[in-house]
């Protein structure tokens, strides 16, 4: 029976893509405070804004994040939803999960929250969505004690890390970017927990430059894998693309639905490699190895034939982020290639990652991201605190205009001159 | 025992982080980790991964609303029980991936995802409209401009058969976003939906001396708009804010920042649409995505008015571009003016750059095609 009307909700049972609005009447037959949820979801839906207050600060013991307070402004409307916090648990990398853990999760946030989730939230974290203050520490007590787990991140510090799936089921895997992920979240509880940076940080590690978990925009430090040898060429493979050997579907099956005609090799892979690197000699394909990009496009075409090289590693690239304040930014390569070690425990990325901090720390203003900080300084002064040489590979283009600064020293003579030498040769 | 309020810090655990992802793969997984050879989308949905060892592993993509209750989350778990060994995982894009070892168990479990009705859609695969990465909305968010799971629902009840097929040029990466503060993807998404406000902030004089600190919500303009000011509350002089309003554009950061300045308006907010963004490096760089129709109404539940300009986007994109394109590279090779023509979306002054570096997004080129819009200028 339901507690509130919902017409306009009600619209949203209709269609082939699965209901949230379905899903949330049945849970409400156990756990009643969804019908508030949705009973202020369609007040919302009527009014056309939003009726949950503003802000909200709660929390557990010796953590400074994790829970994202929220309070119905229509609580005697809605008393299911007076308070309705949000809990980010911190989530395995690659989200792999085994029943056993899912179903212990879900039976905690039965117990002690509205039984309703994200899976998962934007930065990675499962999201337990909804429940009252006094539950909170006891929800934490169950969670670390019962099923050895932990929340996740929020606030002005290491948000959650996450990664794509890496090796664990995918060919073109550079690094592992479950183990590094996994190995720097533990690394960097403090950091998660306890708030301590001008504003949030965030990782993420994708193991190739397709990118699958959008590091390069959706994290202040993105680490994506890559290669530099030579990509690995099957020349056997290659002919069974070429034949349209159906067991050989360009880009592993991915146009299968649609009318493209037969492969063409050099339309829909030499033609289209940004650089022009790639040619045939005679039914052989070659690549000049010096002059590729490693843009991905080539081996996505023919994942049968061709491979990431052997010699592989990471490029660090530093500072995205959304609009605010200044206006969106993807990250900015910094570090070429670096090896991504699980014997050296990341030693050489942990570097890195301590260098970047230990001068945000410093210098982020409040509330500014790396990447503002780093546009505020210039990428000049950045690389230097980095220790970075500067390198063309750092710059789509070198600058236009001539407002270069030079530093005292590198110009002879230095900055402090007499004006009455230099009538001496030149009267005003 | 449990948690006593009363010796909050007595046995206490913190800092164990995740849990190990290793301890969760499936068998075939965790043997042939690293030794992957090549894959193959075998039909919408389903994927097969090859192992220098000759093992397999079958992927069943399955399409989720993110938004699930412990109900929905535990009929995953009894389908994973039942044909996967206890074995699940979701992707960053939110689906849920089920995996088996050999090619015979793929029907039987295609076969019992149909039977929870519309709750596992098999697809997303390939050349496909895979799920809509999304915020939270009226559902939990206080300084949304419109809703994220209703919106997301509409278009994906409309774009159903791209989920459920491969035949675009690319794939399309669909995102949402309530406010501007972008949580996600829609900055960098083939096809982006953004909730925007049209109205300067409202000042609650009343309490922002109670609730604010003032200089941070200053701060928290982009445009300068604010400053200090004093008013008069019940007779008493107090510190609070002036909203330049010829200044504002109406980003709702100086909200977050102080509760004292609400700018939510029914028919003021509603979505823009943003087009072109990409994350990948595959052939071009990673590309932002572009303004193309400035202000759709909020039209609570199904905002058919986004519906439409959404399908229409890409019927015109899966109709125009080549192979392998992607929305922005289709975009860039025709030319943004052919991009308006060919989606007859109406051109506005609003999608015309006027912020900081804006000058790097106008035409220094006499290179232009000729389009319906130049039609006065050819008579």
């Amino acid at each position: 029976m339901a507690k509130h009307e919902t017409p306009l909700l009600d619209e949203l049972e209709k269609g082939p893509w699965p209901s949230f609005v379905t899903d949330l009447k049945r849970q409400a037959e156990t756990k009643p405070e969804c019908w508030d949820i949705l009973g202020q979801l369609e007040l919302s839906y009527k009014d056309r804004i939003t009726h949950w207050k503003h802000g909200g600060i709660v929390g557990v013991f010796g953590y400074g994040g994790g829970i994202v307070g929220r309070y119905s402004d229509v609580p005697a409307q809605f008393p299911g939803v007076e308070h309705f916090h949000t809990v980010r648990i911190a989530q395995p990398s690659g989200l792999y999960y085994t029943t056993e853990n899912l179903r212990a999760l879900m039976d905690l946030w039965e117990k002690y929250g509205s039984g309703v989730t994200n899976m998962h939230g934007s930065t990675g974290d499962m999201i337990f969505l909804g429940t009252r203050t006094e539950n909170l520490e006891p929800l934490f007590w169950d969670l670390t004690h019962d099923l050895g787990q932990d929340l996740g991140g929020s606030g002005s510090n290491l948000r959650t890390p996450a990664c794509c799936l890496g090796e664990s089921r995918c060919e073109w895997a550079c690094y592992d970017s479950q183990e590094i992920c996994n190995h720097l979240t533990q690394h960097y509880q403090d950091e998660i927990h306890r708030p301590a940076f001008p504003y949030k940080f965030k990782f993420k590690f994708s193991a190739c430059p397709n990118d699958c978990v959008a590091a390069i925009a959706r994290s202040d430090f993105s680490v994506i894998g890559t290669w530099k040898d030579n990509i690995r060429i099957d020349q056997a493979a290659v002919k069974e693309y070429m034949a349209d050997n159906a067991e050989y579907p360009s880009n592993g099956g991915a146009h299968k639905g649609g009318d493209w005609g037969p492969f063409d090799i050099q339309k829909e892979v030499i033609d289209l490699c940004p650089t022009q690197c790639m040619w045939m000699e005679g039914d052989e394909l070659k690549i000049d190895d010096a002059e590729c990009t490693r843009c991905m496009h080539c081996i996505n075409v023919m994942p049968r034939a061709l491979r990431p090289g052997a010699e592989k590693g990471a490029s660090i690239l530093i500072g995205a982020k959304a609009p605010i304040l200044d206006g969106a930014q993807f990250s900015t390569l910094v570090i070429p290639f670096i090896e991504v070690n699980k014997e050296s425990d990341f030693e050489e990325v942990i570097d890195v990652i301590e260098k970047v901090w230990d001068w945000w720390m410093e210098v982020g203003k409040n509330r500014e991201r790396v990447g503002e900080t780093m546009q505020r300084v210039g990428l000049p002064t950045f690389l230097s605190v980095m220790e970075v040489e500067p390198l063309p590979q750092h710059v789509k283009e070198p600058r236009s205009n001539p407002y270069v600064f030079w530093k005292e020293e590198e110009v002879p003579g230095g900055w402090d001159r007499d004006v009455k030498e230099f009538r001496k040769r030149h009267a005003a | 025992m449990g948690y006593d309020p009363k010796n909050p810090m007595e046995g206490r655990i913190t800092d164990l982080g995740p849990k190990y992802y290793g301890d969760m793969l499936p068998p075939v997984i965790k043997e042939n980790k690293g030794k992957w050879l090549y894959h193959e989308i075998l039909e919408p949905g389903v994927l097969v991964h090859v192992s220098e060892t000759g093992a397999k592993v079958f992927t069943v993509r399955c399409g989720s609303p993110r938004l699930v209750t412990v109900s929905y989350v535990r009929d995953v778990c009894d389908v994973a029980d039942k044909h996967c060994d206890g074995h699940v995982r979701w992707t960053t894009r939110n689906n849920i991936e089920f995996m088996v070892d050999a090619e015979e168990k793929v029907g039987p479990l295609k076969e019992t995802l149909k039977g929870y009705g519309n709750s596992f859609p098999i697809g997303g695969t390939g050349a496909s409209v895979s799920n809509i990465v999304h915020t939270q909305g009226w559902v939990h968010c206080h300084t949304p401009a419109t809703d994220a799971s209703g919106p997301v629902k509409a278009v994906m009840d409309d774009l159903f058969e791209y989920f459920t097929s491969m035949k675009l040029p690319a794939q399309v990466r669909i995102a949402l976003a309530c406010c501007l503060n972008m949580c996600g993807a829609v900055h960098a998404s083939d096809i982006a939906i953004l909730g925007i406000h049209r109205t300067p902030p409202m000042i609650d004089h009343e309490r922002i001396t109670g609730v604010c600190e003032i200089p941070l919500a200053i701060a928290a303009c982009p445009l300068g708009a604010i400053k200090p000011a004093k008013a008069e509350v019940n007779g008493e002089e107090i510190k609070t804010v002036k909203v330049n309003n010829e200044r504002c554009m109406f980003c709702g950061n100086c909200y977050t920042m102080c509760p004292a300045m609400p700018l939510a308006d029914p028919e003021g907010d509603g979505i823009a649409i943003l087009v072109g963004g990409k994350v990948s490096n595959a052939k071009s760089a990673p590309k932002f995505s572009k303004l193309v129709v400035p202000f759709l109404p909020n039209t609570t539940p199904r905002w058919p008015e986004t519906v439409e300009v959404i399908r229409n986007i890409l019927e015109a994109y899966a109709k125009g571009a080549k192979k392998y394109e992607r929305v922005g590279e289709w975009a860039e090779r025709i030319g943004w003016e052919k991009f308006f023509e060919e989606t007859k979306i109406p051109f506005t002054d609003k999608s015309i750059d006027d912020y900081r570096l804006a000058y790097d997004t106008w035409r220094t080129t006499a290179q232009f095609k000729f389009t319906s819009h130049t039609a006065a200028y050819t008579k």
